[in-house]
């Protein structure tokens, strides 16, 4: 099983590259895209501001090359929302694979959204031998619209897609490394898939 | 629904815990990473590491924790204590931490919040707040509580939110260490002004603490040390409790 998390400089690769590792997978930290199409699976992550990520992904070519992966991608928080048509977040284009738009939470609620909340409705191999209402550790100051790739959903003020799939590409709003033992069962189904 | 989090801090001198910890099966209760395991264990939804450390080589022992604590425990931490440059924080980050925590330095220097909070993003910058109650009027005070400013909580709270905090820890000096409960009026006063999350802490005596803080502080958060490190109120009987009382947890 070969993983690489695509490394562009955004945030908690460290964290996911631990919990993969508790999972007995050493992943590559890597921005060379040989190495990237080469790989089993690909993680997406993402922590930080959209517009000056979507930058950088642009600038290092990374932009065109992520929709056309054949493997199973999962992108995280960030990663996740770069994955969507648009976000508001500096007004950023994205990279379309998810046909939804990436929106602001308004000031009905605090924001960010910070902690943790349940995923319901779970419609993937990515869930398998979760319960609904699963407790995931969420941060975000932007949600995903639903759409026909929503595959889990939140509520927070509003019901949101915490969870999107397009094919063998996947997205989750939550930090699953970050989601103790259920969060990392969903890691381990991502290997599995 | 979002849920409360019940969150220990952990005081860190060059690498180690310090205050008595008094934990069973622990092998090593000075260890910060095998105390921060068993509390992801029983339910701790984030952890706080504190540092205290007076020197240098005891902050540097302090990244070198950090990094053992992400690679083995699966819950969110913040660290905090002597920080005061975006590179510290870039270290901590790259480390691991999902969080830091800021606190005289901000007060010093405000910019430092824009700057953190422009280059990591607003979800890993929490500014912690130690604040004293005089005559009605609640004060900031730096250097862990023992100088006081002019400031007042309110105004510096929303200072530190407009210039792009995640969070915000405030402590009240008037309630920490007493275990006579949280300081729930100004804690619900800084929740209604302001629209972050805010943990509170000082104070936590008994599980009724903890529900007031949360219903009557309208706390987001709620943190403690000496309670959870003498096993004085387990985690998962302090989140039973809760949820018996209507509070959102997670069990």
């Amino acid at each position: 099983m070969k993983l690489v998390i695509i490394n562009y400089g955004a945030g908690n690769i460290k964290s996911i590259q631990f919990a993969f590792k508790r999972l007995g997978i050493d992943a590559v930290l890597s921005n060379n895209p040989e190495e990237i199409l080469a790989a089993d699976k690909v993680i997406f992550p993402g922590v930080g501001e959209a517009s000056s990520a979507m930058k950088m992904l642009e600038e290092s070519g990374l932009a065109d090359l992520i929709p056309k992966l054949k493997q199973p991608v999962l992108g995280i928080c960030l990663g996740m929302q770069l994955m969507c048509k648009t976000t508001e977040e500096g007004n950023t284009k994205g990279l379309g694979i998810f046909q939804t738009d990436v929106k602001r939470f308004d000031h009905s609620v605090k924001v960010p959204h910070m902690g943790w909340n349940v995923i319901k409705d779970l419609k993937s191999d990515l869930f398998k031998g979760l319960k609904e209402n699963e407790y995931m550790y969420l941060v975000h100051s932007y949600y995903a619209e639903h759409c026909k790739e929503t595959i889990a959903k939140t509520d927070y003020g509003l019901n949101y897609a915490s969870a999107l799939q397009h094919n063998n590409f996947y997205g989750v709003q939550f930090h699953p490394e970050k989601s103790g033992t259920e969060g990392a069962k969903i890691l381990q189904n991502f290997l599995d898939l | 629904m979002l849920t409360k989090r019940i969150i220990p801090c952990l005081d860190i001198k060059n690498g180690r815990t310090v205050k008595g910890v008094n934990f069973v099966d622990l092998r090593d209760a000075g260890d910060p990473v095998e105390l921060a395991k068993q509390y992801a264990d029983v339910g701790a939804d984030e952890l706080v590491f504190l540092d205290i450390s007076a020197t240098l080589e005891g902050r540097g022992t302090t990244l070198d924790m950090v990094l053992r604590v992400a690679e083995q425990v699966n819950i969110p931490f913040t660290v905090g204590g002597g920080i005061s440059s975006v590179e510290h924080v870039d270290q901590l980050l790259h480390c691991g931490a999902d969080k830091v925590s800021i606190n005289s330095s901000a007060v010093k220097r405000p910019e430092l919040v824009n700057e953190l909070s422009n280059k990591f993003g607003s979800q890993c910058v929490v500014v912690a707040i130690d604040a004293k109650e005089v005559d009605g009027q609640w004060k900031v005070h730096l250097a862990g509580g023992s100088i006081p400013t002019d400031i007042d909580l309110f105004e510096w709270a929303k200072e530190v939110e407009t210039r792009g905090a995640g969070e915000i820890l405030f402590t009240s000096m008037n309630h920490d260490g007493t275990k006579n409960g949280f300081a729930n009026e100004a804690l619900a006063k800084l929740s209604e002004t302001l629209n972050i999350p805010i943990i509170a802490s000082g104070g936590a005596g008994n599980v009724q603490h903890f529900i007031d803080t949360f219903e009557l502080g309208k706390s987001d958060a709620a943190l403690a040390a000496s309670v959870f490190h003498f096993g004085e109120i387990p985690i998962p009987e302090l989140k039973k409790e809760l949820k018996a009382n209507h509070i959102e947890v997670r069990l």
